[in-house]
């Protein structure tokens, strides 16, 4: 099957409305005729059930968590994009769609990046007039920020809990909807297959966590917005429950997966403390405009710093290597994720990381206590401030900005990040790879969409940071809604789908068989066990580099490890009760089928982009190198094995901007 | 009946009544206070509460409906918040949250409730007998001086039992109010974003009205 | 360190439900919470036993899914951390650990430490929320100005995780702090205003139906919640309320 990405014709600034003008719409009173399940009631799924309750539709809504409120979209902290321009610094709809593009690496498709550029000022509006609580300046206008890879000021916040509240605002919608009786939601559920009827995705079956029930569930169309798949590393920024799960079981039923091998690694995390650790935790990027991140010049300062003998605050100016003002003069401390992350890894392996592990640098804020403070102390006439008063001045403005970093960074590190700079690493934060869509977000399977992280659409290589969000309430408040329109136009007449079909049969029987399977397996490991594995094989060899020797190893030690775990995994309890363990052996069975695929797509894919660095395809400085022969998506196709998954390329034109060497020096 | 079906509803009820009590105590620490001071003006202004029929006829019994709803709601409002528990910790470290007070208004309330019979049957019982039931409204023991209420009031301090027993309930009266005076503003949704000043307010005066009273007894224990 | 765990172990929503005692040894001090309980999970499904069933997600402290008793406290014994955040730095060597699940007649117990929360989720269905289309034709964010205060406060009140955490540590398991600290987000924002008066009736009407007690002031809640949200806001709900309730 070709792949076709509907892209409409016409000038790329009127493609979005002209196509709106065009498609077929669902008349109001034939929607509630209509069903539609969402799976994944994150930013994207939350919003898009909240919106296609709201026309009129019947909407099946799925978590696996005990309340839509606790998607992992909660856990987003620096803020969400949009071209409001409000700052008047010369932001706009195209230098949005021109940074998400460039910050990609000219790895996404054009059109739906302008489309999602274009409807970004409206979530702004929409999420107001929710009553979502975004900060404010002392004029009562909407304070914002600038994030990395951007040269404007364009992303507004909330605190440091930007995700939680713009979740608990599609919450409300939600509720709103649930309260009308046209959202139908379950909770403590999993979805564990989706159901093809005529070529059509006509219902899912899933799995109820508390009763171990297998149910089915018909609609007219399925929409998937399970999030991303980072815990593939076992040691992620992602929630413990985040899984692929529903993003592969679409796939194994004919949707293609695209780009898997591009992953983010969110460069200011707080580091790895041992063996026992069960995920990382990212401190917000907003970090980066007032921390500047440094390693000791001299590997001597390392080593004592690493035994205990030298404090950083020791170290004078001179003994410090800002390394990222030192090699990016011109974004400094706010180059792209990708590279700053890269950076870090590149002193840690020259063996310039601070703490015991040897993988940290530091974030220090010292910098802006004084500048702050010293901006502090004239506002406020202190003549001739002393030192430590400007620090206590500036420590105060930090706090109000930061301050909820600071004591988590504290609660965990149990080091006061006001007197010491915070040591930090990358982890694995989010995946840019996901199920293919086309224009209209629809997969390859007609009547299955995928919104939100779960898709790949829009972010190309590499996401820039604020830009999650404003994707998953895109996707899921102005765009999918919107577009599965013109797709149920045609089911109009279809009447309820029945689940009593030969389909259905099949398909709740090979997800029983297989729970089956796992719970009477008996093995000798633990799921974590497998899990742990396969996250060290994925971070070792598929990580922050990476080269075709390791990947070639990667495939073999997945595929040899996926056969020990069917082997000897060992899932306590029944299938009829709540049982974490047996939901995780699913989750993590699908992990260790997408990993091998992931290392298969780096391995093909011959060049440098973004998230994706190889180690064979570097500038002389270091720098990820682009292939102009790669300018496209690899869509893999199903076929048994993940070895035998089959490359579809949708080549990426750039019409309305120039594809460069990306530069942030 | 409405607002009572609701949670906070009884809340504010709870907090109304003890709005009124707590000006009752008030005021009756204040004429108290005067019978150590001066027993002729403790006398004349006994028999003004005693014979005025507003206070008598009206602000009586609104005081016996408070007093009766106060602790009615009280009982409710504790059953309901029992059932509303489920079961219990095996271990519970609400200290660590909490004051004693906070969590032990029942118990400092059925003291004060144990107190109030004690006190009916000291002062209220007589005094209804004597003037409702025997009908003489003239404040004075014949073949007396003066009012009869001073002589009264020293007489039930002489004995060292009664007067403990007063103390303890005022100590757990002290205890209630500490909890109660800034939970009815609060309640009443008035101490949002004030809190200190009320807490102050709440202290002092869950000090002096108990204190008042206490001394009153021991004054008058000790002086005769 | 070596510790002692009592655990409340329960099959399922009908069983009786016992403590049970446990050994983990070699624990870090770095470790969080629910890593040791992930020890002990490992432990007790390698010798054929079945773990303990909880709660958790996120693992940072904001989805609001984690949910112990942990000596005798909701979230244990730090403040303004959930379990997920607490650290065994804040035990010693031979502790012993008594960890209970959240407790309360409207929370009732799943299995082991997990509980259904879902009373929360019905209490929003009855108001939490501004009525407003999400089709995007609102007007421009900057049309209506907000102060900041008001938005700063409105804020605070926002950041609830609806853990469960002031209901379980309550005495009296009195979801007020759960409903107010929503009630005020709105009551707070000029996007409330019009379904005020409705809003606090039937959000209250719900939290009583699902049979949370009653509020006693103790101020427990605010300082076992993770995110210090302040008793201001029953306070101001209370005050949401009898408007309401005069208006009628």
């Amino acid at each position: 099957m070709a792949l076709n990405s509907k892209v409409p014709h016409g000038p790329l600034k009127d493609k979005w409305t002209d196509y709106k003008n065009q498609i077929n719409l669902v008349n109001p009173a034939n929607k509630r005729h209509i069903d539609v399940i969402v799976v994944g009631t994150g930013l994207a799924g939350g919003s898009a059930a909240a919106t296609l309750a709201e026309l009129g539709y019947n909407v099946k809504s799925f978590a696996y968590q005990d309340s839509p409120r606790r998607a992992h979209s909660i856990a987003a902290q620096g803020g969400i994009n949009a071209a409001k321009n409000y700052q008047g610094d010369g932001d706009s709809t195209y230098r949005l769609f021109y940074d998400t593009v460039k910050g990609g690496d000219y790895r996404s498709r054009e059109a739906n990046v302008y489309r999602l550029a274009e409807v970004s000022a409206n979530i702004i509006d929409q999420c107001v007039a929710q009553g979502v609580p975004f900060a404010r300046d002392y004029g009562g206008l909407l304070d914002n920020r600038s994030f990395g890879g951007v040269l404007v000021s364009r992303t507004f916040y909330a605190k440091g809990q930007t995700g939680q509240q713009l979740l608990l605002g599609a919450y409300s919608a939600m509720n709103r909807q649930i309260a009308r009786g046209k959202i139908e939601m379950f909770n403590r559920h999993e979805m564990l297959d989706v159901v093809v009827v005529d070529g059509k995705a006509r219902g899912i079956i899933a799995r109820n966590l508390v009763t171990g029930e297998i149910e089915r569930h018909s609609a007219h169309a399925v929409v998937i917005a399970s999030g991303g798949y980072g815990n593939v590393y076992f040691l992620s920024t992602n929630a413990m429950g985040s899984n692929v799960t529903a993003g592969w079981k679409v796939h194994k039923k004919g949707a293609y997966f695209a780009n898997p091998c591009y992953t983010q690694i969110h460069p200011t995390c707080i580091p790895r403390s041992g063996d026992y650790q069960s995920k990382l935790t990212l401190m917000s990027e907003s970090l980066r405009n007032d921390g500047r991140i440094w390693v000791p010049k001299n590997l001597e300062d390392v080593k004592a710093i690493r035994e205990g003998k030298l404090k950083p605050t020791d170290l004078t100016e001179e003994q410090r290597d800002y390394y990222l003002e030192r090699r990016y003069p011109a974004f400094g401390n706010l180059v792209p994720r990708d590279v700053a992350s890269r950076a870090a890894k590149e002193r840690c392996d020259a063996g310039f990381g601070v703490n015991a592990t040897g993988e940290a640098v530091y974030l220090d804020f010292a910098a802006s206590f004084e500048r702050y403070g010293s901006e502090q102390a004239k506002i406020q006439n202190i003549s001739n401030p002393s030192p430590e008063k400007i620090k206590q001045l500036g420590q105060e403005i930090v706090r109000a900005k930061y301050g909820n970093l600071f004591q988590m960074y504290e609660k965990i590190v149990d080091e006061n990040p006001y007197e010491t700079p915070m040591m930090i690493y990358p982890a694995v934060h989010y995946t840019m790879g996901g199920v293919w869509v086309d224009y209209n977000l629809m997969t390859t399977i007609p009547g299955c969409y995928a919104i939100g992280e779960a898709n790949f659409s829009d972010h190309g290589a590499n996401r820039l940071g604020a830009s999650a969000l404003m994707q998953g309430l895109a996707d899921g408040y102005f765009v999918l809604p919107y577009t599965i329109g013109d797709y149920l136009s045609d089911d109009i007449r279809t009447g309820k789908i029945s689940t009593d079909t030969p389909e259905f049969d099949a398909a709740e029987k090979e997800v029983s068989e297989r729970i089956n399977f796992l719970i009477n397996n008996k093995g000798t490991h633990s799921v974590d066990h497998y899990h742990k594995k396969l996250g060290k094989i994925m971070w070792d060899k598929c990580g922050m580099s990476r080269n075709k020797e390791g990947l070639e190893a990667a495939i073999e030690e997945i595929s040899a490890l996926r056969e020990d775990f069917w082997k000897n995994v060992l899932v306590p309890g029944t299938a009829t009760e709540y049982n974490e363990q047996l939901a995780k052996a699913g989750r993590v069975a699908d992990f260790l089928e997408l990993g091998e695929l992931f290392a298969k797509d780096a391995l093909v894919r011959e060049e440098s982009a973004g998230g994706h660095f190889r180690e064979e395809y570097q500038t002389d400085d270091g720098e990820a190198k682009r292939m102009k022969e790669f300018q496209f998506v690899s869509a893999w196709e199903y076929k048994g094995e993940p070895k035998n998954a089959v490359l579809h390329k949708e080549d990426l034109a750039y019409e309305n901007i120039e594809v460069k060497e990306r530069s942030y020096k | 009946m409405g607002i009572l079906s609701t949670s906070i509803g009884r809340k504010v009820a709870m907090a109304l009544s003890a709005f009124f009590l707590m000006f009752f105590l008030l005021q009756h620490l204040s004429i108290n206070v005067l019978s150590v001071f001066s027993p002729e003006i403790f006398n004349e202004v006994s028999h003004f509460m005693g014979t005025n029929p507003l206070v008598q006829f009206v602000l009586q019994p609104v005081l016996i409906f408070a007093v009766v709803f106060h602790f009615i709601m009280g009982f409710i409002l504790e059953l309901r918040n029992k059932k509303a528990n489920g079961k219990s910790y095996a271990k519970n470290n609400g200290a660590a949250n909490s004051t004693w007070m906070s969590r032990n208004m029942i118990w400092s309330g059925v003291t004060i409730l144990a107190f109030i019979a004690l006190h009916f049957i000291d002062f209220w019982f007589p005094e209804i007998n004597t003037k409702f039931i025997q009908g003489d409204w003239t404040g004075v023991i014949e073949g007396q001086e003066g009012f009869r209420y001073h002589e009264e009031l020293v007489h039930k301090f002489t004995n060292p039992v009664r007067v403990g027993a007063y103390i303890f309930a005022f100590v757990f009266l002290g205890l209630h109010l500490a909890h109660g005076f800034t939970s009815a503003f609060q309640s009443m949704g008035g101490n949002a974003g004030r809190k200190k000043i009320f807490q102050n307010i709440g202290k002092a005066y869950s000090i002096i009205i108990p204190l008042g009273f206490i001394f009153i007894a021991l004054y008058h224990h000790l002086n005769h | 360190m070596n510790l002692t765990l009592k655990i409340w172990r329960q099959l399922d929503a009908s069983d009786k439900g016992e403590m049970v005692d446990y050994k983990v040894t070699e624990i870090s001090e770095h470790m969080s919470f629910l890593e040791m309980m992930d020890v002990l999970n490992e432990q007790l499904i390698a010798s054929g036993k079945e773990p303990v069933a909880f709660d958790h997600d996120c693992r940072e402290g904001i989805c609001g899914m984690c949910s112990m008793y942990i000596n005798g406290e909701a979230h244990g014994p730090d403040r303004g951390v959930t379990t997920c955040q607490l650290h065994m730095r804040m035990f010693k060597d031979g502790d012993t650990i008594t960890i209970e699940p959240f407790r309360a007649a409207a929370f009732p117990v799943i299995k082991d430490l997990v509980v259904d929360r879902s009373a929360f989720d019905r209490i929003q269905h009855s108001g939490g929320y501004v009525s407003v289309n999400t089709s995007g034709n609102t007007q421009d964010a900057n049309a209506t100005l907000i102060s900041k205060t008001a938005a700063d406060k409105a804020m605070d009140a926002a950041t609830c995780i609806g853990c469960g955490a002031c209901v379980a540590t309550c005495k009296n398991s009195s979801a007020m702090l759960f409903v107010g600290a929503k009630v005020s987000q709105y009551a707070l924002l000029p996007q409330g205003q019009v379904e005020a008066t409705d809003r606090v009736m039937n959000m209250v009407h719900q939290m009583d139906l699902e049979g949370f007690g009653n509020c006693t002031n103790t101020g427990a809640c605010e300082i076992e919640c993770p995110k210090g949200i302040s008793l201001e806001n029953i306070a101001r709900m209370n005050r949401e309320f009898l408007k309401a309730s005069i208006k009628g």
